[in-house]
């Protein structure tokens, strides 16, 4: 956060002063591995996804067949859902804790909406839950949007607080118990497939590049990351600074929403307690591995999906190698640690 | 043409007092300092406010709240928590965030309990200095390397959650503690009827408050969050303070997870203390302490953690919900103070 600041304030001040012609070809010297450095923190993740990539085909047994492909593509599409959201979010230079709790709690709605009458359900149809399981996840960002933007709460605290509440929402509504959902439609969510991929890897794939297009093509997306680079500037730029932000945290609950019902498909049961945990860090991870800066201004869609299959192969990986769950959690702190400070190493000299 | 005027001295000479406007005692501007005034003590002390308020309807409308006992072990239950927030509040007012807490006090519990057998001493010293040490390399992460604080205490909730279920095989032991041993006394034993954490707890804040608030050091910490450039043009030194404030919070979190262990004499899960940063930071912005760093109360984050305990008690107690209840209840009084902490102090600053 603030000590960024200090950092390059320190770092600016072992180099000469710039010119008004800026880089002198002998100041250059002054500032060691700025290629490299610059290099790594553009494509950083791609280098180390294709690392990865390369090792698993080299060294690891069984890799290169359908099978692992498709699994991997299956058990991408919740975490890569709530990532795109989270990238949005943190491009404004916020941050939102309740995705996994929206998760839990469209979860909970569709199954509520959907289990017989004997499950203490409503009996209706999965076409009505759905939607009204997606509909919660738009009311639970709206809310997070509008105590963000209306009542000026940090982000991090607004959303923690749906954190904590938001499960404990959903476990009312299915009354604390796990529910499961015998529903045809469900597993054809599960197992469909069009030209061999999942259907949920469409749906997320198409979910990406209208994301993508929203925030690279639209004057919705230029405002976004305007707010994330200079909020006041934004202000007297006349951008309408509550709208964006309350639409901003609202995508990212209609994502996690998704995320939450495709996760219950999968799981074949709507499980509150379970559903969507720990998925918050998930996702701040695979978006700042990712090359999105949490200071906002910023928005990297490509980055944030090599960074969810990365994170996601790095576990299939460790697992294939019989490395407990452990070190591989470990690791996985080590290298937000690594990826964060290449970033800062090359934002720094650049 | 010579009819320009002599512009009066706006300086006034040399020698003679200038004069301050005295503060006006009615209108408009003396209605905004009240209100900067009042918003101020609320804030600084509405979290107190409220916990005498929820106590007394409490004692008032429950009648198994107000009892000996009850309150006894509330403070019991809370005082683990408490310990951590206090810690956080010094990393909160540097302007940082600590995710770390509640697997690094996972670290202290399991140590604590497998370093039994080599004696109380170890038992206790060991959890401590791995704690501080933990504290220590984020704080030199964060303050030597400027990476941001949120980053690198998540990277630590993860990493250290991962050592701790390493050090379990894998969450599969539960180790605890030997015999018994002269430290499980810390958590088991009490003193005037109180336990004995209870008391630590005290302890700890009692120099936590002295140190924010009667040492240079934690007049440092203030001004670092306040702004952290304007510090180290001060000559403060920013990046010590910063990694001092991690290892604080690497200390309370260590102490609490060795109480922990000598209260329950081991055979605690890998997971213990899941969740725990959130409701330490919770407790730590209910006090009235700022996320943005700079401002802060150490005694209202211990009466932010003591309302959080008490409002789950009574949810218990008098309206016999069950935990699903209490997460709700808990986020949106979260919610509530947060909301009215922006408000008013959006107020202040505008009026």
């Amino acid at each position: 956060m603030s000590s960024v600041s200090t950092a390059a304030t320190n770092e600016s001040a072992d180099v000469p002063p710039d010119g008004p012609s800026g880089e002198r070809p002998d100041q250059r010297r002054l500032r060691p591995g700025q290629g490299w450095a610059r290099f790594l923190r553009e494509h950083g993740v791609y280098v180390a996804l294709g690392l990865l990539v390369l090792y698993n085909v080299l060294f690891t047994a069984h890799f290169n067949n359908v099978a692992t492909i498709q699994l991997l593509f299956a058990q991408l599409p919740p975490v890569l859902l709530v990532s795109l959201g989270m990238a949005m979010v943190i491009g404004t230079g916020g941050i939102d804790l309740s995705v996994g709790a929206t998760m839990a709690i469209a979860s909970a709605v569709m199954a509520k909406l959907v289990a017989p009458a004997s499950a203490n359900g409503l009996a209706q149809p999965i076409f009505l839950a759905i939607t009204l399981g997606i509909g919660a996840g738009l009311v639970v960002g709206v809310f997070n949007g509008v105590v963000v933007a209306v009542a000026k709460v940090q982000p991090i605290v607004a959303t923690l607080s749906l954190l904590v509440a938001g499960r404990g929402i959903a476990l009312v509504i299915t009354g604390g118990a796990l529910v499961e959902l015998f529903v045809p439609f469900l597993k054809v969510i599960r197992q469909g497939q069009l030209f061999g991929i999942p259907y949920v890897m469409w749906v997320a794939a198409i979910l990406t590049v209208a994301v993508a297009v929203v925030v690279r093509r639209t004057t919705f997306g230029y405002r976004l990351v305007a707010i994330g680079g200079n909020l006041r500037a934004s202000v007297l730029a006349g951008i309408p600074v509550r709208r964006t932000l309350i639409t901003v945290y609202a995508i990212s609950g209609v994502l996690a929403a998704i995320a939450g019902e495709i996760a219950t498909a999968r799981l074949r049961a709507s499980d509150p307690s379970y559903i969507g945990l720990l998925v918050e860090l998930a996702a701040i991870t695979a978006v700042v591995v990712g090359g999105t800066p949490l200071s906002g201004g910023r928005v990297r869609i490509v980055g944030t999906v090599a960074g969810v299959v990365l994170m996601q192969m790095l576990a299939t990986t460790l697992v294939a190698h019989n490395i407990p769950n452990s070190v591989s959690q470990i690791v996985e702190g080590v290298i937000i640690v690594a990826a964060v400070y290449i970033q800062r190493v090359a934002r720094s000299s650049a | 043409m010579t009819a320009v005027p002599t512009v009066p001295p706006t300086v006034p000479p040399t020698g003679q007092p200038v004069h301050l406007i005295p503060a006006a005692e009615h209108g408009s501007s003396a209605r905004a300092a009240r209100a900067r005034a009042l918003t101020s003590l609320i804030s600084r002390n509405g979290a107190v406010a409220v916990l005498i308020l929820v106590m007394i309807v409490g004692s008032a409308t429950v009648p198994t709240f107000g009892t000996a006992d009850n309150l006894r072990n509330t403070a019991l239950a809370a005082s683990f928590l408490a310990i951590i927030a206090a810690g956080m509040t010094f990393v909160i007012i540097s302007g940082g965030i600590d995710l770390s807490v509640g697997s690094v006090y996972a670290l202290a519990v399991i140590l604590s309990a497998e370093m039994s057998k080599y004696g109380s001493v170890a038992a206790i010293v060991v959890p401590i200095l791995a704690c501080v040490l933990v504290g220590l390399v984020q704080g030199f992460v964060i303050a030597r390397l400027g990476l941001p604080p949120f980053i690198v205490t998540l990277a630590g909730l993860t990493g250290i959650r991962g050592l701790v279920f390493f050090i379990t095989n894998e969450g599969n032991d539960h180790p605890s503690v030997p015999g018994s041993q002269f430290f499980e006394t810390l958590g088991t034993g009490s003193l005037l009827t109180i336990g004995n954490p209870v008391w630590i707890t005290l302890i700890v804040f009692a120099v936590g408050w002295w140190v924010l608030n009667r040492t240079a050091f934690g007049q440092a910490v203030q001004a670092v969050g306040g702004n952290d450039t304007a510090a180290g043009l001060m000559g403060l030194p920013v990046r010590r303070v910063k990694m001092t404030v991690y290892a604080i919070s690497g200390f309370t979190v260590g102490v609490s997870g060795v109480l922990s262990t000598a209260l329950s004499g081991g055979g605690q899960e890998a997971r213990v203390g899941n969740a725990y940063e959130l409701s330490a930071i919770a407790a730590v912005v209910i006090g009235g302490t700022l996320l943005a760093g700079g401002v802060g109360s150490i005694v209202g984050t211990l009466a932010g953690i003591t309302l959080l305990y008490v409002i789950q008690n009574l949810i218990v107690q008098g309206f016999n919900l069950n935990s699903y209840v209490q997460q709700v209840v808990s986020g949106f009084f979260l919610l509530i103070v947060v909301v009215l902490q922006a408000v008013l102090s959006r107020r202040s600053a505008s009026g």
